[in-house]
């Protein structure tokens, strides 16, 4: 089945391929433990690409377009904060608003900038332990941002798990009368969770810009939000497990596109919908099991909070 | 003059407060003094303006007027970690718990500075010991009873050394030997010193524990009294403000059996519920069951399998000996079968429609209101105006939402609407629950007449003197098993109590105590 | 400071009025964007609101107008009552693609038969193609409890994929030279869903939004299936208590959100469209989410809403012709109105309030 291709390079290439959908799970989950579900998240990401896209190209520095990647996610998420925090607007429909409108200001802003191709990112310096065979390729001859998208799991769990702020976060999501029976600032603990998650996605997308593609086009993220999301379900709220997610993912795609270059038999349509029947399937894996994976969800996910008295 | 009477030995003093919120006053130029050392209870009605005084001193709601003097000094707390530092805790009538969060991780959220995970779950232990409260600390708390949560909240208040603990309804949960309990754990903090407010509304108990009272009406104190030295009928009227008639009773025969249940057992649809097992009982024509036992033992799911949201296998529900366990709520009303779940916004009716169609919503298969599918408006309309008049549920007209209504008229539409549809078996689940007293006795008086009419009917309440007061025969829940139904007459308070299963996980405790 | 007070009873005039005022914000916000953009914001908006109904060429837009709004009506309507029980669709572009492609694929097969029975028999096809696609949402929902959000939308790249293999494969036209798309079916009269009235872009789409309107609204104001999809979107308890089934409000409400989608896009490929081609998709499905929202949910207003969202679509492509404005700026103008209309309904649940003073 791995005809000519070679396993170092497609583990390597999985690890890339799975950073923006990555980083943009990772965000999102921060977001739903908090209880909100922003299903913006294919705008924001694509919000990020354009924005990273232009910072890079204008400032000429990776570094800086990633952050201006970031801006542009977390910028849009703003939005979305507005809406569900401050005029409690329906979340699902207020995430819908929000990849539609992002769709059309991302193509509107990068006009210009089709057909350009963005500044090179570069890999970290490892020194000789590039050169280590197998695992030199595989782990040590990467861009900052895969390493970062790790770390990025890694810090989150540390966080939900440990650390005071995680627990107050996963109690919002819990209940968040409860939470704000208890004092907790149950709109601005759930605005920064947004505003987090935004930025994230916004990471993700500016990394499918500047490294995965490289270059700009309409519709980049091709609904890598989407499947974010749905990595999100397949994790049942763990992050380890969305790194897990992300990367089986990012295989499948990997796969896929050597399939489709190695010429195999397959016909290539039924290649490139591969990604979504799986996604599809791996929902429905993850959904039928319903107790435990269902019991993990946040008990007030979707629902809006007005302190009435 | 005594200490209490100059100011001086005050911990708290409220001054004139005064809360209103658009179409209420919920608290007007209210005064009292709670003494350092004491139990002081806050006596009122539902919808007497407790719970939002108590918030006010807890920090969640701010007052309009007056003030509030702590230990001698200004006092106006902006939130509730203000509260908390002053040396005030509470545990709240509904719980501010985490369900899917462990009880150390629930104590750490209600602490300024909680200490380490590994520290907090030995200090946990230690003080649940002292204070003869069993609890484990890596338990999830959506497993845990409801009197074992009441523990977790009142643990977490005790790790705070408090000068003023605030019960807002502390024993709507737990059993009577349970209470019995508790009372020890609040009688040994008095006598360290701890002051605590105390809310309620059951007079007896007040006269058990408290060392003084303030009585709330609409909004304002109506009064004070000792209440050791007052009879529970002084307070009653203190309360309540007119002397109440308790619902009139014919002695009826009964008649065959209308409801069976059958070793029904089933699965709870709800996160961390209760499972139903192995249930059996029946109700005659013109008998009225009343099934006890704390909160969280299966009630909700009991309702849900009798009316038919959930169902079963076809012979474990039987309406007049017909079997109808698999059949959904729709077959069930056609069968006879009408139920009033306790949930009333949201569950027995829909927040943002009007009266006319929560009418509908559960109206339209034994009131005729649909014709091949397509519904008549105008009947919907005058079966709701039927149920308002014949019920006194005070509302504007048909066209207001549900939700504006107040829950004691709320409750009122929806036993009415119920009630009304000439049914043969009724399933109500807590029926006077946060329900003023006027408009409790109108309900509990309107389903002792349909029993009288040969309706079998089925009352799952936590209010003990309310099953004492109208049923015939008497069973508890208990984590989802029913006791073997009784009559009511001749049951004492202690064999009650061992019906709904004693005190839970306390045995030990509660031989020492 | 001003705070938000919840009202008894949702407002009537807000619940009219919100839209109304989302889309004069939509234009005060659109106009800033086009001025940013180096356009003259007033011409902008006169050119894209005004000049197609009574400009220069508005003889010809005014029956434009019909031809863009029809499939938007037609799927909103659709979406609207599986929104209003809380069931999310959001795949109506592969519903709409589906619908098409089965439709096309029907009526190419009997080419060149002449016979009165075909359209019929594709304007079943296309439902048939739209309503099996949306049950697979459906059904993974009621057997697995799968997210139908989440899977309705993967199943959009599914059809897309499915509609390119369709233009240069199995429906590619045989005497195309190789071309991708299909026979136009302008040449094949049978099989042909052409203007009914010249000149007023009234198709037999355009009558089947109306028939939609009618019978949604019908549906949802006197009939007892109606008042359980209200009931199931407001309060899901209640509606379990009040005997509503919810798997079959799933089934049933993505079923006909389907089929009307599958329709819209059948009567698209046959008539104005004329063709299966690989850009033949146009968001409308997507759209279509946002007209359902402007109308809120209500079928009377979804006709207004598809009318008003057809116009920018036309006034938009006037816009880029003669002021250059490009086309992603209507894109943004569009999600920008559901931003505002979201937003404005604040006003119907809630009253805003200066916060009391606080005392001390």
């Amino acid at each position: 089945m791995f005809g000519g291709i070679d396993p170092a390079l497609l583990i390597a290439s999985l690890m890339v391929a799975s950073v923006p959908i990555l980083l943009a799970a990772i965000g999102e989950l921060v977001v739903e433990k908090a209880g909100v579900l922003n299903l913006g998240v294919e705008g924001m990401m694509i919000m990020g690409a354009v924005c990273g896209f232009i910072t890079a190209v204008v400032t000429g520095s990776p570094a800086l377009g990633f952050l201006g990647g970031a801006a542009g996610g977390a910028g849009l998420s703003l939005l979305f904060a507005l809406l569900t925090q401050v005029m409690q607007a329906n979340q699902v429909a207020s995430g819908l608003a929000l990849t539609l409108f992002g769709l059309g200001l991302s193509s509107l802003l990068g006009q210009g900038y089709v057909g350009i191709k963005p500044p090179h990112t570069g890999v970290v310096p490892f020194g000789p332990l590039a050169d280590i065979p197998f695992f030199g390729k595989v782990i040590f001859g990467h861009d900052p941002l895969v390493y970062l998208s790790v770390l990025a799991v890694a810090a989150v769990w540390a966080f939900l798990r440990h650390a005071r702020g995680g627990l107050i976060l996963r109690a919002v999501g819990e209940s968040h009368e409860a939470a704000h029976a208890l004092g907790y600032k149950v709109r601005r603990i759930r605005v920064l969770a947004i505003l987090f998650g935004g930025a994230m996605a916004g990471l993700g997308g500016a990394y499918v810009s500047l490294v995965r593609v490289p270059q700009w086009t309409d519709g980049i993220t091709a609904g890598a939000g989407w499947i974010a999301l749905a990595i999100v379900v397949f994790a049942s709220w763990r992050p380890w497990r969305v790194l897990l997610g992300a990367w089986l993912f990012g295989g499948i795609t990997v796969l896929q596109l050597n399939l489709q270059a190695a010429g195999s038999g397959i016909p290539v349509e039924y290649l490139s919908m591969s990604p979504y029947l799986i996604t599809i399937l791996v929902l429905v894996i993850m959904s039928s099991g319903r107790g435990r994976a269902a019991l993990n969800a946040p008990a007030s996910l979707g629902q809006n909070f007005h302190a009435a008295r | 003059m005594t200490a209490a009477e100059t100011g001086a030995g005050d911990l708290l003093r409220i001054e004139g407060v005064t809360k209103a919120y658009p179409g209420v006053v919920a608290n007007s130029d209210v005064s009292f003094a709670i003494a350092q050392g004491e139990v002081h209870a806050l006596l009122g009605e539902n919808g007497a303006g407790k719970s939002t005084l108590v918030k006010m001193i807890y920090g969640l709601v701010k007052p309009d007027a007056g003030r509030m003097i702590w230990r001698g000094a200004p006092f106006a707390p902006s939130q509730p970690s203000a509260a908390r530092s002053s040396g005030i805790a509470m545990v709240f009538q509904h719980f501010s718990l985490f369900e899917a969060l462990n009880v150390a991780e629930n104590v750490a959220l209600g602490m300024e500075t909680p200490p380490p995970m590994r520290e907090l779950a030995a200090r946990i232990r230690a003080v649940s010991e002292e204070y003869g409260l069993p609890l484990d600390p890596s338990r999830m708390v959506g497993d845990l009873s409801a009197g074992e949560r009441q523990r977790v909240e009142i643990i977490r208040c005790l790790l705070q050394s408090p000068k003023l603990l605030i019960m807002d309804e502390p024993t709507s949960v737990l059993t009577p030997q349970e209470v019995e309990i508790l009372f020890q754990t609040l009688r040994q903090l008095r006598s360290e010193g701890t002051s605590i407010l105390y809310i309620s509304h059951k007079l007896e108990e007040i006269r058990t524990l408290c060392d003084r009272a303030t009585v709330l009406r609409r909004g304002k104190v109506v009064g004070a009294c000792i209440p050791r030295d007052s009879t529970a009928r002084e307070m009653a009227e203190m309360m309540v403000g007119t002397t109440l008639t308790p619902p009139e009773r014919r002695a009826t025969e009964k008649g065959e059996v209308a409801l069976g249940v059958s070793d029904l057992s089933v699965a709870s649809p709800i996160p961390f519920g209760t499972s139903l097992k192995a249930i059996s009982f029946t109700v005659a024509r013109g008998e009225v069951l009343g099934i006890a036992g704390v909160a969280g033992n299966g009630q909700d799911e009991l309702l849900l399998a009798l009316n038919g949201e959930l169902r079963v296998a076809p012979d474990r529900v039987r309406i007049h000996g017909k079997s109808v366990g698999d059949l959904g709520p729709t077959d069930r009303r056609r069968a006879g079968l009408v139920s009033a779940p306790e949930e009333r916004l949201g569950h027995a009716a829909a927040p943002n429609m009007t009266l006319t169609e929560n009418a509908l919503l559960s109206g339209a298969v034994r009131q005729g209101l649909t014709a091949r599918g397509f519904i008549d408006w105008r009947g919907t309309e005058a079966f709701a105006e039927k149920i308002i008049e014949s019920f006194d549920v005070r509302t504007p007209g048909t066209h207001v939402a549900a939700r504006a209504l107040s829950g004691g008229n709320l409750q009122k539409f929806v036993v009415g609407r119920e009630l009304l549809q000439s049914p043969e078996v009724i399933v109500i689940n807590q029926p006077t629950w946060g329900v003023d007293a006027a408009a409790a006795a109108a309900i509990r008086q309107a389903i002792l007449d349909c029993a009288a009419g040969g309706a079998a009917v089925v009352v799952i309440s936590q209010d003990l003197d309310e099953l004492l007061e109208i049923a015939d025969s008497f069973a508890a829940l208990n984590e989802g098993r029913l006791t073997k139904p009784r009559p009511v007459q001749g049951l004492t308070i202690d064999e009650i109590g061992l019906m709904m299963g004693g005190a839970h996980g306390m045995e030990v405790a509660h031989h020492a105590g | 400071m001003l705070k938000l007070e919840k009202r008894p009873t949702p407002s009537v005039f807000w619940g009219r009025a919100t839209p109304v005022l989302a889309v004069a914000l939509t234009m005060v916000a659109g106009s800033l964007m086009f001025a940013a953009l180096g356009k003259n914001p007033f011409e902008a908006i006169r050119t894209i609101f005004w000049d197609p109904l009574f400009g220069e060429f508005a003889w010809y837009l005014r029956g434009q107008l019909l031809v863009k709004a029809g499939p938007l009506i037609l799927i909103a309507v659709g979406l609207s009552l599986g929104f209003r029980a809380g069931i999310w669709n959001i795949g109506a572009e592969g519903q709409y693609i589906m619908g098409a492609i089965c439709g096309a694929a029907v009526g190419l097969a009997a080419y060149p038969t002449e016979s009165r029975l075909i359209f019929p028999v594709m304007v079943l096809a296309g439902a048939f193609g739209g309503w099996v696609w949306a049950m697979i949402p459906a059904i993974l929902k009621t057997r697995f409890n799968t997210n139908e959000i989440l899977v309705s939308l993967m199943l959009v790249y599914v059809a897309e994929t499915v509609l390119a293999m369709a233009s240069t494969g199995f429906l590619r036209n045989p005497d195309g030279a190789g071309f991708p798309g299909s026979r136009n079916f302008s040449s094949y009269p049978a099989a042909a869903n052409p203007e009914l009235l010249a000149g007023t872009g009234l198709h037999w789409g355009g009558v089947a939004a109306l028939g939609a309107v009618v019978a949604a609204y019908v549906l949802l104001q006197r009939h007892i299936l109606g008042f359980q999809i209200k009931l199931a979107g407001q309060a899901p308890r209640a509606a379990r208590f009040a005997g509503v089934s919810p798997n079959r409000l799933v089934v049933m409400c993505l079923g006909i959100a389907g089929a009307l989608a599958g329709l819209a896009g059948m009567f698209e490929v046959t008539g104005p469209a004329g063709q299966i081609s690989i850009d033949f998709n146009s968001n409308y499905g997507f759209t279509a989410i946002i007209v359902a929202f402007l109308g809120r949910l209500n079928p009377v207003g979804i006709l207004f809403a598809g009318l008003l969202m057809a116009l920018t679509y036309i006034g938009g492509e006037m816009a880029s012709t003669n002021l250059g404005l490009p086309s992603a700026a209507i894109q943004a103008f569009q999600g920008m109105l559901l931003f505002f209309l979201l937003a404005c309904d604040l006003l119907t649940n809630f009253r805003i309030v200066p916060a009391r003073k606080e005392v001390r």
